[in-house]
């Protein structure tokens, strides 16, 4: 575990400065980074112009989920982000190149590519978190304040396990970039809209199986005082810390057996 | 040096199993046994050269020996250790260099690739100094360090992956085709460093490669995998008595000439006044020309080596091959 986090030190401090030798482009790369993915919230925006209320949230709530959701998505990909290319790793071989250096290939793979452009969404996620902040209507209590950052925290945790997850997927079946794509980008872009919009099923799988719903909506929905779409027992609101300890150590297992597979493989 | 086996391998065995996509959904499940109990030892210090045809299981040989894939049977140690139960621990003191891809961190300058592996393999500052030094001068990598690697020529990026390979000072280096794609110089380069760095520091070499020249210059010893299974393990001159290699004398002669009769050797081939002329490897080629030239008018000639790939394939091939008694000073055939 320490060995590891020194692995992905060196590596991703690399990585940085090497990027920080063209300081302009650095730059530039953050801007574009940042108005880039400013362009969703632009189409919230442009919604809440033609409608009042989305699933009956309104506009400053709407912001709120999506405030917690692309922070917390933007510090799992600032850590995680490289994972997606593991697939394209496996096919040319440069895998086995990871398997031969003294450090933890997860860490190795991680810290792979580190840019520090991806900060760039998770300062718009965090401005759009403070104004969210300071435009709902809610009666802070010490609780609700402490929770902000604990979902923050923990669904940066949920989405970092869920990047490990399909990394080691991808390592059974090799074109699976997609399919991690599908549930990274995919779950962010879900979480942002209010869980009220969508069908219950959808809404079950994601609070049951694969339980994003806590990055935010489940306690997003106790702090804003709306109802969740499915019952859940009150203690549920403070459960996003445990629900991203267990996905860790689920997205832990999947990664050993996932290397243990190619170890058992080979290409 | 000594008699101490650094890598042993007892009857190892890998089997693939490779799905097929043989219809919409269905799959067929085949196995493949891509090594098939091979064993074999390799002392400190030796310098052996590991060949056969594509897909006979070299690779997967290598794999094994640094911990990437795990045997499905048999035993395997490298210094007293399993690579893939202890595969972080064993690469501390291996050193692996893969001809078709680099161990080097693409997108930046030769020398950051070179700072990371120091701290990564947390080798001590004075020792890495000591080592890049040494390694920089005889690869001649002075001018490259700081060009990002991917605008190393193929060449040069060898270079600095042989290096890369062995900043920490590995006692074995395992080189899954080290010439494959280089010129001339580089090739060159790259063996007289490897020659150097055996007799210098006493580092065991394995090496994979179509090259027969690479093993001609480099090992005493060679060994030969076909279908999974070693086939020959012994020195080179032997591989040439056993796979009954022939080389080839080529002549110009001064006009169009029927076939020349010289037993042993026989004509192959006849294109106008050249003529090609099959002898074997262990015949002297001095006789020949000269009982040629007796009574032919010769304007040029050359004699070619058989290569590898020749050599391997009348080895297999040769239905005298098990009637063979392999001579023990020479090496030996493996059925």
């Amino acid at each position: 575990m320490f060995e590891g986090l020194r692995a992905y030190r060196l590596i991703a401090g690399m990585w940085v400065r090497s990027s920080m030798t063209y300081r302009t482009s650095f730059v530039v790369t953050v801007v574009g980074n940042l108005l880039l993915t400013g362009m969703d919230f632009v189409g919230i925006l442009l919604m809440f112009s033609q409608v009042d209320s989305l699933g009956g949230w309104s506009l400053p709530e709407v912001a709120f989920l999506y405030g917690l959701s692309v922070t917390a998505f933007g510090i799992a990909d600032l850590v995680l982000g490289s994972m997606d290319v593991l697939g394209a790793r496996m096919r040319d071989g440069s895998f086995d190149v990871l398997l031969v250096r003294p450090v933890p290939v997860l860490a190795q793979v991680g810290a792979d590519r580190f840019a520090l452009r991806r900060l760039g969404r998770i300062t718009q996620g965090l401005a759009v978190l403070g104004w969210a902040l300071s435009a709902v209507d809610v009666e802070w209590t010490a609780a609700k304040v402490l929770l902000v950052p604990v979902m923050v925290l923990s669904g940066a945790v949920i989405f970092g396990a869920v990047f490990v997850a399909g990394a080691a997927f991808q390592i059974v079946a090799q074109d699976a970039a997609e399919v991690q794509n599908a549930f990274t980008y995919g779950g962010t872009t879900l979480l942002q809209y209010p869980p009220t919009v969508f069908g219950k099923d959808l809404v079950r799988g994601v609070t049951f199986t694969l339980p994003l719903a806590f990055v935010n909506w489940v306690p997003a929905a106790h702090v804003l005082g709306r109802p969740y779409p499915v019952a859940l027992p009150g203690w549920t609101t403070y459960a996003s810390p445990l629900v991203a300890a267990v996905c860790c150590a689920a997205a832990g297992l999947a990664w050993r057996a996932g290397l243990r597979a190619y170890q058992s493989t080979g290409s | 040096m000594g008699d101490e086996a650094f890598i042993e391998v007892d009857g190892v065995e890998k089997v693939f199993d490779v799905r097929r996509r043989t219809g919409f959904l269905k799959r067929e499940r085949r196995r493949v046994q891509a090594v098939d109990s091979i064993s074999f030892r390799v002392a400190r210090g030796e310098m052996v050269g590991y060949i056969g045809p594509n897909g006979a299981g070299k690779s997967t040989t290598i794999k094994m020996l640094t911990g990437i894939l795990t045997p499905s049977g048999g035993r395997l140690r490298v210094a007293g250790i399993d690579p893939s139960r202890e595969r972080t621990r064993l690469a501390h003191r291996i050193g692996v260099v893969f001809g078709q891809r680099t161990t080097l961190w693409w997108d930046l300058p030769l020398i950051d690739s070179y700072r990371l592996m120091h701290r990564m393999y947390r080798i001590p500052d004075a020792r890495y100094r000591e080592n890049l030094d040494r390694l920089v001068e005889l690869l001649g990598l002075e001018d490259l360090l700081e060009v990002p690697v991917r605008q190393l020529s193929l060449g040069q990026r060898m270079r600095g992956d042989v290096a890369a390979a062995l900043l920490h000072d590995p006692e074995v280096l395992y080189l899954d085709e080290p010439t494959i794609g280089l010129d001339v110089m580089s090739k060159a380069r790259v063996r007289a460093f490897l020659r150097e760095l055996n007799a210098e520091r006493g580092t065991t070499v394995l090496l994979t490669t179509h090259d027969l020249q690479d093993i001609e210059q480099l090992c005493s010893r060679v060994m030969v995998i076909d279908h999974g299974r070693l086939v020959y393990d012994g020195a080179l001159a032997g591989l040439h008595e056993v796979g009954e290699s022939e080389r080839m004398l080529v002549v110009d002669l001064e006009r169009e000439l029927p076939p020349i009769e010289a037993a042993p050797a026989r004509v192959v081939k006849v294109e106008g006044p050249r003529q090609w002329l099959a002898f074997p490897a262990s015949e002297s080629a001095a006789a020949l020309v000269a009982r040629v030239a007796a009574d032919h008018p010769l304007v040029d000639l050359s004699v070619r080596e058989p290569d590898i790939e020749a050599v391997i394939a009348r080895m297999l091939h040769s239905p005298a091959e098990s009637a063979q008694v392999p001579r023990e000073d020479v090496g030996r055939v493996i059925s």
